[in-house]
């Protein structure tokens, strides 16, 4: 083996070496910054492994469970799969200021986190909107969260 | 008519294309001089079928003529003139056909440029250009046809995207990316010649470099627009937010940066070719990527307009440029023997390898993060996606140690550095930088990462300006030129290295302005009744009342602010809410009062108009406008390195300057 051949051999198993660290730390990385979609009967259904996670949960906003506190600082409300009655729904606790759209029955994806209280702590509250610039058809669920959650000017990024 | 008009000149364009791509490869392989003539009418004629094709959908659209599918979709008789224009380019199909006819300017450029060459080399890229070509023409003809009939006629559309056409960048920014992305055809079609004919000569590569070099520039001022763009008009209170669509810009950006690098070993050292043909190949490559995932609806996002049929024939087209890459890289690659070596380890070519290893890092790292979650959906139906601090916490890191290099590489001759030579070299910009840092310390600023930032920051600049400074100073001294001749005699002989450093420069400012705006950001939410007031550092903020108005294509409400800053001064800032008539969820306008350090940013979150009162979210970035004032220092080195060098001036170029006691020369940066 000739120098240039081992230089060769030593720089390559360096470069190995380099990327599979590189693909260690950026796979444990990703790990741990994921953002899951969810539903709350699917949030609900993971059991204690959705405690922990940054999640986004889509769904719409029960029908009189808007709680503002004293200062109208401190909102609380339950997003609910659908709002027929007795759909699943998780309490989602906010300190975010809802965007003009916000009400009512009308889709929303909170981002926060889920903990054994049972509550939802939201840190960003998106309203649904709809991307496609045209009246909703009737067929249009409020699972339509899934396929057009992209609110820019209510930070959904 | 349009309709039909429209189709016809795409099916020419597709005809041309196909045409010209089979005789372009086919004559290349076979040394045919003539080919190139009949190649060249080829490339005119699907240019003009292009500019046809794009030239008739304007005119659909300004007369509004709505038996046009693609008007159908976004043309509206309310919207403004400039807009109705720019809607060529703000939903998927017209951006398709708009693609196609920057393409075919492109080669239609690099065909007049190359025409008195030596024809093998000019018909191998034509022809892989060209059937490129016949790809984007098919699309326009097929998946993504603009031109379809709509019946019964519409009376009237929904008018572009209401993102769209809210702010003025919009008609800038989305070209400037265009122009950037669909310029990666160009070397990567002078990259597959050069490894059809399994040679890389000198000339050859200094054709690779200037065409890597324009769409270069047109990919960074394009980035840079579009985070100002996020930042002037989506009013989330920032400027990049690791969106796929961002990443899939920033991905080829990354690869052909590391090349214009890598181009330089290449040409001092005669190796790294196979290497730098690569990162030409991945540079295309990841712009299809990118386009794909811009294109195709598998992301949702503000760029995601709707769901399409495209995403399988761009994933095909994908595939076959991969593996045609790969075959030819893995067949002919071995043919590009290496003609040198490289120098010591303390040299600019470990320096620039080092870089490259950099570069490479943070494309697998980004490129992991924006695919991974395609990648997971598709294989286990969960939907998930990667947030933010992931890119946060892997890009840093490695952002700051390419910063780093930035001082370092510059300063290290060329071959084997001498520790006098070292010392010499790095004692001034280390101490310029550790004194940054210092006054950093000392104005009370905190956090790690923003004050090794700023030091190297300082360092690097240092490095820069004395690189920039010393020839210029030789000149006066030796040759007793004044300073303003010796400036741009300095320039003028070393383009490419002085332009390379005004880059740098930019590079520099962007670095410390993000930093500084990430850092040190406050934010805060607030709601308001008139005459409340809220403060936040230095500002006072009072909401005065709402203001409604009405444009031709929308109604708005403003909330009237009276600001107060640091000095007591007042200025006024009106957030606003946009309605559009087609649009059922109000757009809003963020306001900004821009200073030199420091940015006040409002949004308008909610308002009621008894009372009246409005919720704001305010945000008090410092120093983020430098990222878009970086913009002038990158075009300006760009152009530098890219302006046409006369003969003579290239004759004098390539003799070494003489800096007494220096192993350097120019043509370093390019």
């Amino acid at each position: 083996m000739n120098p240039t051949h081992r230089n060769r051999l030593i720089a390559l198993t360096a470069l190995l070496v380099a990327g599979a660290g590189l693909a260690y730390v950026a796979f444990g990385n990703i790990g741990q910054n994921l953002v899951f979609y969810w539903t709350p009967g699917e949030m609900l259904a993971q059991g204690s492994k959705a405690y922990g996670p940054t999640i986004r949960l889509g769904g719409v906003v029960q029908p009189g469970s808007l709680r503002w506190d004293a200062n109208h600082t401190h909102l609380t409300f339950r997003v609910a799969d659908s709002d027929k009655p007795g759909a699943a729904s998780v309490l989602v606790d906010s300190r975010e200021t809802p965007p003009q759209m916000f009400r009512e029955r009308i889709g929303v994806v909170v981002e926060g986190t889920f903990d054994k209280s049972q509550t939802f702590t939201s840190s960003r509250l998106m309203v649904n909107h709809s991307n496609e610039y045209r009246p909703p058809k009737p067929g249009d669920g409020p699972d339509r969260w899934k396929t057009t959650v992209s609110a820019p000017t209510a930070e959904a990024r | 008519m349009s309709s039909t008009l429209g189709t016809m000149l795409v099916l020419g364009g597709l005809l041309a294309a196909a045409f010209g791509a089979v005789v372009g490869i086919e004559g290349g392989l076979r040394h045919r001089t003539g080919a190139l003539k009949i190649v060249l009418g080829a490339v005119t004629a699907f240019l003009l079928c292009m500019l046809g094709a794009n030239l008739t959908m304007v005119y659909a659209l300004v007369t509004h003529d709505f038996s046009v599918h693609y008007v159908s979709q976004v043309g509206s008789r309310a919207t403004p003139l400039v807009y109705t224009v720019v809607s060529l380019w703000s939903a998927l199909e017209g951006s398709i056909l708009f693609w196609g006819a920057i393409l075919a300017v492109y080669v239609f450029a690099f065909a007049r440029s190359h025409r008195n060459d030596p024809p093998t080399n000019p018909l191998l890229a034509l022809g892989t250009m060209l059937a490129v070509g016949v790809f984007f023409s098919f699309l326009i003809a097929g998946p993504a046809n603009p031109f379809g009939r709509v019946s019964p006629v519409p009376p009237d559309g929904p008018g572009p995207n209401p993102l769209l056409q809210n702010h003025v960048l919009m008609v800038v920014h989305p070209p400037m990316l265009y122009l950037g992305y669909v310029g990666m055809v160009v070397p990567f079609g002078i990259a597959v010649a050069a490894l059809l004919r399994g040679q890389l000569g000198d000339a050859w590569m200094a054709t690779l470099r200037r065409w890597t070099l324009i769409p270069w520039t047109f990919l960074s001022v394009g980035i840079v627009l579009g985070s100002w763009w996020a930042y002037a008009v989506l009013g989330w209170g920032g400027y990049w937010a690791w969106d796929p669509v961002e990443n899939a810009s920033f991905l080829p950006w990354l690869t052909a940066t590391a090349f214009l690098h890598s181009a330089m070993v290449q040409e001092r050292r005669h190796t790294l070719k196979l290497w730098t043909l690569s990162l030409s190949l991945g540079s295309f490559l990841l712009t299809i990527l990118g386009t794909f995932m811009t294109r195709s609806g598998v992301f949702n996002s503000v760029h995601s307009f709707t769901q399409s049929e495209i995403g399988p024939t761009f994933l095909v087209f994908l595939g076959v440029v991969l593996v045609v890459s790969i075959v030819l890289i893995a067949v002919r690659g071995p043919l590009l023997v290496p003609e040198g070596n490289l120098g010591g380890v303390a040299s600019r070519e470990t320096a620039i390898l080092l870089n490259n290893l950099l570069f490479a890092a943070l494309t697998f790292t980004v490129l992991l993060g924006t695919v991974f979650p395609l990648v997971r959906e598709a294989f286990s139906g969960v939907r998930i996606s990667v947030g933010a601090p992931y890119f946060n916490r892997m890009a840093l890191p490695l952002g700051v140690a390419i910063l780093f290099l930035m001082g370092v590489g510059p300063s290290l001759p060329w071959g084997r550095a001498s520790p006098e030579t070292l010392r010499r070299q790095f004692l001034i910009p280390a101490a310029v930088g550790v004194a940054v840092l210092l006054v950093c310390l000392a104005a009370g600023l905190r956090g790690g990462l923003a004050l090794l930032t700023f030091g190297l920051a300082g360092f690097v600049a240092t490095v820069t300006l004395r690189e920039m400074a010393l020839p210029v100073r030789v000149r006066m001294r030796e040759q007793g030129e004044p300073l303003a001749r010796a400036v741009w005699r300095s320039a003028t002989r070393a383009r490419r290295r002085f332009g390379g450093y005004v880059v740098h420069l930019g590079v520099v400012m962007v670095f410390v302005a993000i930093a500084a705006s990430q850092s040190y950001v406050v934010h805060t939410t607030a709601t308001l009744r008139a005459g409340e007031r809220f403060q936040l550092g230095p500002y006072t903020v009072q909401l005065a009342g709402l203001r409604n108005g009405v444009d031709p294509h929308r109604r708005w409400t403003a909330a009237e602010v009276d600001v107060t800053d640091g000095q007591g001064r007042h200025h006024l800032l009106g957030p606003r809410m946009n309605f559009y008539e087609r649009s059922t969820d109000p757009i809003g306008s963020p306001a900004i009062r821009s200073a030199a350090f420091e940015d006040l940013y409002l949004t308008l979150l909610a308002f009621d108009q008894n009372g009246p009162s409005a919720s704001f979210n305010a945000w008090i970035f410092p120093m983020v406008s430098w990222i878009w004032w970086s913009l002038p220092l990158f075009v300006l080195g760009a152009l530098i390195a890219a302006w046409p060098e006369r003969r003579r001036a290239r004759a004098d170029a390539a003799e070494p300057l003489s800096v007494p006691g220096k192993a350097r020369s120019p043509g370093a940066a390019a």
